[in-house]
């Protein structure tokens, strides 16, 4: 049992409906009636001859926050460039298997993949804002999808901005370099910039990694808040964090040099019920 | 005993150090100084010569008289012929290898294998394919446009090379981050990359036109050497160097002209040396803004 997923909640383990989340957070409704989203099915990646990820089946559900964690070099940020094609600007990186968004496939050679990213959106581990003003980060992407329209252009741009809660922060400094936000203001800078795109995901590779205690946790808060309007693939290495925040979780192993699916669950019975010995003694924090 | 209070003076051997020392200074005065009495020789020997009506008559007399308002024109348009061609082209190779071949792949390494080979020419071998195929086989016969042509030639590597890296200098980061973001490979680099790399680019334009605007042997065949004042760039058309050349070699008495020659020279140079500076700045400022 490595990749299929229980799809009803089963009552013996926890005893409420509102399984999927941890502690004091309360499961938003999207997520009680599990719907695949994206859907993962036999895929294997080499960079070169080596394959990094192999075989790994999964789904992951609309409008929940699902939670790649595992131990460095398994594979994570690969599986996440694989789910926005990033994987074909790397020379040598090869795909195989099946990804499927919203029932498209999304592996084969013609796809639009420029469309493919407008509705699948990555945060990177580093704040990456370009070397621009904050308004020219935001409207850059805009124009390059066709939206050109002022009126439209401010819409969006104050929309998303308000949205990461930067709004206020930032209203009268719009043309000032981005590069001169803080760390965690340029991270929700990049959020935002994903979110004026107007995707159905967000995939987030270590977004709170690079950022101090304060600001991580104000984008923590950012990222619970996408729940429900967004799917959300988010890999962390703070295992408190992933507990806190997401719905699902997958948990990677090394095997035979390449990273594969251990087991894959709801995030609380995956923390506190793992059906699997590596998954308890990772979450116990002792290997790994 | 109390602790020195500049460390860096306790860390000084008494004998190794100071001889290493002394011979890095050595070798940095001896620079500075060579760079010194070559601009005091030109002063001394051509100041004298130098006035507004040298800057602004054409010359008389072979050289010995009269100024070098032709000249500058010729050059300047000579440079210019071969900016214009060499930059767009430079830059778009610099595109190409940085951007769109692999390192170490075969493309990559078969143009910068030319290019090095070709960085490497003499700059005669290039005034004779310059006289051969411009001159000659274009029919442009020895013309500012054949000069500026050959001139384009032998940059042409500088500039590629140059571009290259500053585009490479470029963190991958932000190519991640506009392809996430479904920006095209043109956005990409018309709005971050080249932007960012602008002041390398400069830097780089800014050497290609130092050697083209110092260059001789290239020239001789191609633009020529007739002194007059070109009205189109169909005409023959004598560069600085070409003037300083010949004054120095052709013409009993022209050395005062030939000293004030390359004064103006270099007083070019470092007006476009300025220029690339200031402009670098502005566009720093103007259209990226780090930190
Ligand atoms: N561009 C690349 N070329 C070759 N091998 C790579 C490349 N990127 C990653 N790998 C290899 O693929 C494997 C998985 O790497 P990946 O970055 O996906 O791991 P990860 O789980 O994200 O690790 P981390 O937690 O440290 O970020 C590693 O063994 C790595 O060495
Ligand atoms: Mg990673």
């Amino acid at each position: 049992m490595m990749s299929a997923v229980d799809d009803k909640p089963t009552p013996s383990r926890e005893g409420a409906s509102s399984a999927f989340t941890l502690g004091p957070l309360v499961a938003g409704p999207p997520c009680c009636t599990p719907q695949t989203h994206i859907s993962i099915k036999s895929v294997t990646l080499s960079y070169g001859r080596i394959p990094a990820i192999r075989d790994v089946s999964l789904d992951i559900y609309k409008g929940c926050i699902t939670a790649l964690i595992g131990p460095s070099g398994c594979g994570k940020t690969s599986l996440l460039s694989c789910l926005n094609r990033l994987t074909d600007l790397i020379p040598g990186c090869h795909v195989e298997g099946r990804i499927a968004i919203d029932g498209q496939d999304i592996t084969t050679p013609d796809l639009d993949v420029q469309r493919l990213r407008r509705r699948v959106g990555m945060i990177f581990q580093k704040p990456s804002p370009f070397p621009l003003s904050i308004w020219r980060n935001l409207e850059m992407p805009l124009r390059e999808h066709g939206v050109t329209r002022r009126d439209e252009l401010e819409f969006r741009i104050e929309k998303a901005l308000a949205d990461v809660g930067l709004w206020a922060e930032v209203k009268d400094r719009l043309g000032s370099a981005a590069l001169t936000l803080s760390g965690g203001q340029q991270q929700r800078l990049c959020i935002a910039r994903a979110l004026t795109l107007e995707p159905s995901t967000l995939l987030m590779d270590e977004p709170c990694s690079a950022l101090d205690p304060l600001s991580s946790a104000v984008v923590e808060d950012l990222i619970q808040s996408l729940k429900g309007q967004y799917t959300v693939v988010i890999v962390t290495h703070n295992l408190a964090q992933a507990r806190r925040i997401a719905n699902y979780a997958a948990f990677f192993w090394v095997k035979e040099r390449a990273g594969t699916l251990v087991e894959f669950d709801q995030c609380r019975t995956l923390f506190d019920q793992p059906r699997h010995e590596l998954t308890a003694a990772y979450v116990k924090g002792l290997q790994g | 005993m109390p602790e020195p209070a500049n460390l860096i003076d306790r860390e000084i051997h008494p004998v190794r150090d100071r001889v290493l020392l002394g011979a890095v200074w050595a070798a940095a005065m001896l620079v500075a100084g060579a760079f010194v009495w070559l601009l005091a020789d030109l002063l001394w020997h051509g100041a004298g010569r130098l006035d507004w009506s040298f800057l602004s008559t054409a010359p008389r007399n072979s050289g010995r008289a009269g100024g070098i308002w032709p000249i500058v024109v010729s050059t300047v348009l000579i440079v210019a012929v071969a900016i214009v061609v060499a930059a767009p082209l430079g830059l778009a190779t610099a595109v190409l290898l940085s951007e769109f071949t692999r390192r170490g792949g075969t493309t990559e390494r078969a143009i910068g294998l030319s290019l090095d080979v070709l960085a490497g020419v003499p700059s005669i071998v290039f005034g004779l394919f310059g006289n051969a195929f411009f001159s000659v086989w274009l029919g442009l016969g020895f013309s500012i446009l054949s000069g500026g042509l050959t001139l384009a030639c032998m940059v042409l590597p500088i500039l590629i090379r140059t571009a290259e890296t500053g585009l490479r200098m470029v963190p991958d980061d932000w190519r991640l981050g506009a392809a996430a973001l479904g920006l095209s490979r043109t956005t990409a680099l018309h709005q971050i990359l080249i932007p960012v790399a602008t002041p390398v680019l400069l830097a780089g334009l800014m050497l290609g036109i130092g050697r083209a605007m110092a260059e001789t042997a290239a020239l001789v065949f191609t633009s020529g050497y007739v002194d007059r004042m070109p009205s189109s760039l169909f005409d023959s058309g004598r560069a600085i160097s070409v003037h300083i050349y010949d004054l120095t070699m052709n013409v009993a008495g022209g050395d005062r002209s030939a000293y004030a020659s390359a004064l103006v020279l270099i007083a070019l140079l470092v007006l476009v040396n300025g220029a690339a500076i200031w402009l670098s700045d502005r566009t720093l400022q103007r259209k990226i803004a780090t930190r």
